[in-house]
């Protein structure tokens, strides 16, 4: 009766994998100061272009990823924004990033209040450890940012 | 295109937000891999937007970046005060677009 779509399930807590041999490494977070300023860059600049020069507040969205990702190619994320969803106030937008993809733009999702709830869920390529974003616009023009640290295994954006 | 997948509830509640999961069958090439044959970048070819209409407004739309999976598969919410089809609309960013069609049911 139920449709079987290739889902992980989402939340699922992390375990540290010790492998033998042929494993593919863990990618360690090793991060230099100024590399993590270019990816914090790369997505301000990015956010910058979609939402102009608001300021972010944090809250209303709840951000859901895996602690680790063992294949970077397909990371299940879903978000959902606290809200009436009504004419007078719902969610317009919610943009999502990856700070150190090849390119920090994800996708961008559009609601109106026929939308009910501003809740998605779908799955996403993550080159390597790194944070991912989500900027929620709301109708009043107020906007809210949320990030996550996603631990990658494998990879997902090269050949 | 493929022909997408598309599963909603058998009836739901008039006004009552509910999902409809979405998948379908694309390698959304990002443009970042070589042909280890040739040598040359292999071109970028994906889906880049999605749009759902119910009842003649738009319910739910969606711009795809490389970043997304291959095969997309997306849920997402939606409320009907009454029965109708709910169409989708996928589109690559050669211009060429696939439509499937649900039918939305509500019960009382």
């Amino acid at each position: 009766m139920t449709e079987k779509m290739e889902m992980t399930p989402l939340g699922r807590r992390a375990f540290v994998k010790l492998a033998g041999g042929g494993a593919a490494a863990f990618v360690a977070t090793t991060l230099l100061p100024g590399l993590a300023e270019a990816d914090a860059k790369a997505v301000s600049a990015a956010i910058k272009k979609l939402i102009g020069d608001k300021k972010t507040k944090p809250g209303k969205i709840t951000l859901e990823l895996p602690q680790i990702a063992e294949n970077g190619r397909t990371v299940p994320v879903a978000f959902e924004v606290s809200s009436p969803m009504t004419e007078n106030d719902h969610v317009k937008a919610v943009h999502v990033f990856a700070e150190k993809n090849p390119r920090p733009d994800v996708a961008t999702f559009r609601f109106t209040p026929a939308s009910g709830k501003a809740r998605v869920a779908t799955r996403m390529r993550l080159a390597k450890t790194q944070n991912v974003v989500a900027v929620a616009e709301m109708s009043d023009g107020t906007v809210y940012m949320s990030k996550s640290t996603v631990k990658v295994t494998i990879g997902g954006c090269g050949g | 295109m493929a022909k997408p997948r598309v599963k909603v509830p058998k009836s739901v509640k008039k006004g009552e937000a509910f999902e409809v999961k979405t998948l379908i069958k694309h390698k959304m090439e990002t443009g970042q891999r070589k042909n280890k044959k040739t040598g040359k970048m292999i071109p970028r070819f994906i889906i880049a937007k999605f749009a759902a209409e119910f009842d003649g407004k738009m319910v739910f739309e969606s711009d795809w970046h490389p970043a997304i999976s291959a095969n997309p598969y997306m849920a997402f919410y939606m409320k009907a005060d009454k029965s109708g089809p709910l169409t989708m609309k996928w589109t690559d960013d050669k211009g060429k677009t696939v439509e499937a069609t649900s039918k939305i049911n509500v019960s009382g």
